[in-house]
């Protein structure tokens, strides 16, 4: 252990430093806020929202996944990072069907509390109305892929924790989607149980948990703060 | 017809001659459904069960290939070569005729099962457009509408493509202006063993002395990749030869590994010896497998002169071999370290990096990515000395280039020049009259007006991949733009946000100033939203895929503004919805088609 350990600045604050970090664990542990949606500290990085992006040294990069390195400066909470996290927010709220009112995750969807907190206030591009069934088939939780923003943390949590390879990507482009892989390729033939952890670690409303809707009342969720109730 | 039994055997044939290597999965796709022409999802449980994937994973790597088919498709599959050249030169045109001729749309499957006809990018024929692939595999070149009236007499007679006539198979070379490269290496110069015979340090360091830049695009010094892989931790390295040459207008690496494939080879083991590897890949765009039995059968004679195996070139200890992989449809497989996903038998997604593949690529091996232009310059420079390459071009980027020259010119092919050699040499001998704007280095690279001429082919100026389309001054730029967005859509991953859903927005927004969608007009609002996107995608994308998508269409609309202005003419917003089509459900029910049951608008009828 070194004398003084050793930091980089996030807008002006130094945060410590431990081996393999990257920008956005090192904020976290000293809770700092970078926005973020497909990252969790239980598994490995996608890099696939962007949320995260910020500027390190001037230069662009996102957070979740870029080792950080003493003595840098990185920069997020810049008006242009700012647009820049309204104008990807707005993308994924057009490209699924989001309908944050009618959503038993409303209040628990790290989604609508990035769009909240970002300021979105309109969709600014056109809705793209993608047509994606919903699977209920499994008797303890429910897919709603008009809800899936493909962060793949399900995917990599049922790799990396449950050890069960239970989901994977498919198609390209616009038309990249989750797969279950079941003969069906439906949740209810997978092998999913609603114990494991990929069952839990949806940031949105896409992989629910079923028959606990509602459980806690609204005004006391997850994200039901001052500065989220408007 | 192939049987059911038949169809099993044959894939089981291939999963025993890929030993049941899941990491070969691309390239037993490749072949299975060469046997089976789409690959039913029963078919790919089967391999995912034989390789130990899940099905989910072996669907994902399916679904993700656009040369992979998971619905079906006919016994003889044409896909029209879809480059903004090949239109051009009339493909669109020719694609309707032959579809008309056959009695089917682009997608659809003939009710026989007998034939399907769609699109597929660029294939890399722009100077004997328009092309088509067959069953991806051989090519048609320089079609036009006697061929293709020929072409629907054979697809409707079920005639087998071996008994197509042989002179729609030719490809040519099409070389125009051969400076050191293309005029390949002269007789008197050393061979390999005599080269090879070098310590790996003094191989490095005449290609540190060459000042080398990689020709794939990026043009990172090739000495300072290799000297990065030689000192990573590890025992077994990797060299790959990158000839994924997926840039629309992209032909040149066609030629070098046509008619210098020996030269590419001789650059790859130069660099194996260079950083200590023993295995060498040759990722070979699906699009070439036309090339590849001719490939093969040089990596074979060198097999047998000693210059590929154990002892290479009779350096005691130097073991190296080269392995050519098939690429399925995916450009943005000519990312390194995607291109390495793909290798290992997975969907092309450009990796996180760090860490990069020369600490960490091909099976978690420290491995060297170069392209072909790259290794075939290597050799060059292996015999005749980094200094006699530091001589030729500019300081900062020395030696020379190939450009893949098409569009409107009087001479297309492939033309050779020192790098800084300046944009209107090019257009003058390439027979360009009355230019427009030439794109160098395809969409992903710069739209030069013709104002700008005088601008340098360089890294210090305009660097290049190898594509030079020119434009005449009857081409419109907006739909040039447009249909190069409409690649990039079709190309990404579709991991990260800004590219999956800001390329398809791209898309959506030139299509409404194309009047191509909604109600129509466009305003100024439209072009706002276009800056706007082209922000977000420059700044915020996983890999260069996404954060060149764009180039095209802020090029465009810097220097060729009026193209966008004159579909902008809307005086105020105008949605994307047609809101009087809405209607047309409302007044169906009611029975009614006054004036008063439809939306005025200003859009004229």
């Amino acid at each position: 252990m070194s004398a003084v350990d050793p930091t980089f600045d996030l807008d002006g604050q130094p945060v410590a430093l431990q081996p393999g970090d990257t920008i956005l664990s090192a904020a976290a542990r000293a809770g700092l806020d970078i926005p973020h949606l497909c990252w969790s500290e239980e598994v490995s990085g996608s890099a696939s929202c962007r949320l995260c992006t910020v500027l390190a040294e001037g230069r662009p990069v996102a957070a979740c996944v870029t080792p950080a390195v003493a003595g840098q400066k990185v920069e997020c909470r810049t008006p242009s990072l700012a647009t820049q996290r309204l104008r990807l927010l707005q993308m994924l709220f057009v490209e699924g069907n989001h309908f944050c009112p009618g959503c038993e995750k409303s209040g628990n969807c790290l989604l609508q509390v990035q769009a909240e907190r970002a300021g979105m206030t309109d969709l600014n591009f056109e809705v793209l109305n993608p047509e994606r069934p919903v699977d209920a088939s499994h008797p303890d939780v429910l897919f709603e892929p008009n809800r899936c923003i493909l962060c793949q943390l399900c995917v990599r949590a049922s790799d990396e924790i449950d050890g069960k390879r239970v989901f994977a990507i498919g198609g390209h482009g616009i038309a990249t989607r989750l797969l279950i892989d079941s003969p069906s390729g439906r949740l209810g033939d997978s092998a999913l149980s609603v114990d494991d952890r990929a069952a839990h670690i949806c940031p949105v409303g896409a992989l629910l948990p079923k028959r606990v809707g509602f459980a806690v009342p609204i005004g006391q969720r997850r994200f039901d703060t001052e500065d989220t109730r408007g | 017809m192939v049987d059911a039994a038949t169809v099993a055997g044959g894939v089981d044939a291939v999963l025993g001659r890929w030993q049941r290597d899941p990491h070969a999965l691309v390239q037993i796709l490749r072949e299975t459904q060469a046997l089976t022409h789409w690959l039913p999802r029963p078919l790919l449980a089967h391999i995912a069960a034989a390789l130990g994937l899940t099905l989910a994973h072996v669907e994902g790597v399916a679904g993700f290939y656009r040369f992979f088919h998971t619905r079906p498709v006919g016994r003889t599959r044409v896909l029209f070569s879809d480059n903004i050249t090949d239109r051009m030169l009339g493909s669109e045109t020719l694609l309707a005729q032959l579809c008309a001729r056959l009695g089917v749309a682009p997608g659809e499957v003939d009710a026989q099962g007998r034939f399907s006809v769609d699109r597929c990018s660029c294939t890399g024929l722009c100077d004997q457009g328009p092309a088509l692939l067959v069953n991806h595999h051989p090519v048609v070149t320089r079609l036009d509408a006697a061929r293709v009236d020929a072409l629907a007499d054979l697809l409707l007679a079920d005639t087998p493509v071996e008994q197509w006539p042989a002179a729609w198979f030719d490809v040519i070379d099409g070389v125009q202006r051969a400076d050191v490269l293309l005029s390949g290496l002269a007789a008197d110069t050393p061979a390999l063993p005599a080269v090879l015979a070098q310590s790996p340090q003094a191989l490095l360091d005449e290609v540190a002395t060459s000042g080398l830049r990689g020709r794939g695009g990026a043009g990172f010094p090739t000495a300072r990749k290799w000297q990065a892989c030689r000192d990573a931790a590890g025992d077994l390295r990797v060299v790959v030869c990158n000839a994924d040459e997926g840039e629309p207008g992209t032909f040149k690496d066609r030629v070098l590994l046509a008619s210098h494939a020996d030269a590419v080879f001789d650059g790859m083991t130069v660099a194996a010896r260079a950083v200590g590897a023993q295995q060498g890949f040759l990722y070979l765009r699906g699009e070439y497998r036309f090339l590849l039995p001719q490939l093969e059968q040089v990596l074979a004679r060198r097999r047998a002169q000693g210059l590929l195996g154990r002892d290479v070139g009779g350096v005691a200890g130097f073991g190296f071999d080269i392995a050519i992989h098939l690429g399925a449809g995916a450009y943005v497989c000519g990312e390194e370290s995607a291109l390495i996903e793909s290798l290992e038998g997975k969907r092309g997604t450009p990796r996180i990096r760090p860490p990069f593949p020369v600490q960490a690529g091909y099976l978690g091996r420290p491995t060297v990515v170069n392209n072909v232009e790259t290794f075939c310059a290597v050799a060059h420079i292996a015999r005749r000395g980094g200094a006699w390459w530091a001589g030729i071009g500019t300081t900062q980027s020395t030696g020379t280039k190939i450009h893949s020259v098409s569009g409107d010119c009087a001479r297309p092919g492939l033309y050779e020049y020192p790098l800084g050699t300046p944009i209107a040499q090019i257009l003058a001998d390439c027979g360009a009259r009355d230019v427009q704007a030439v794109q160098v280095g395809g969409p992903s690279g710069a739209c030069v007006p013709a104002s700008e001429a005088g601008r340098a082919i360089a890294f210090e100026d305009v660097p290049s991949a190898g594509a030079f389309m020119v434009f005449d001054r009857t081409r419109d730029l907006f739909e040039v733009a447009r249909h190069f967005a409409r690649f990039f859509a079709h190309e990404s991953c579709g991991l990260c946000t800004p590219c999956r859903v800001g390329t398809e927005l791209v898309v959506r927004r030139l299509d409404k100033l194309a009047h191509a969608r909604g109600a129509g007009s466009a305003s100024a609002f439209d072009i706002d939203r276009l800056h706007d996107l082209d922000t977000v995608l420059h700044s915020g994308t996983h890999c260069g895929l996404g954060a060149s998508a764009c180039n095209p269409l802020r090029d465009t609309m810097r220097h060729f503004g009026a193209a966008y202005a004159q579909r902008a003419t809307a005086p105020q917003f105008q949605p994307d919805v047609d809101l009087d089509a809405e209607l047309s459900s409302a007044r169906r029910a009611t029975g009614r088609s006054d004036a008063g049951a439809h939306l005025h608008t200003d859009t004229p009828a």
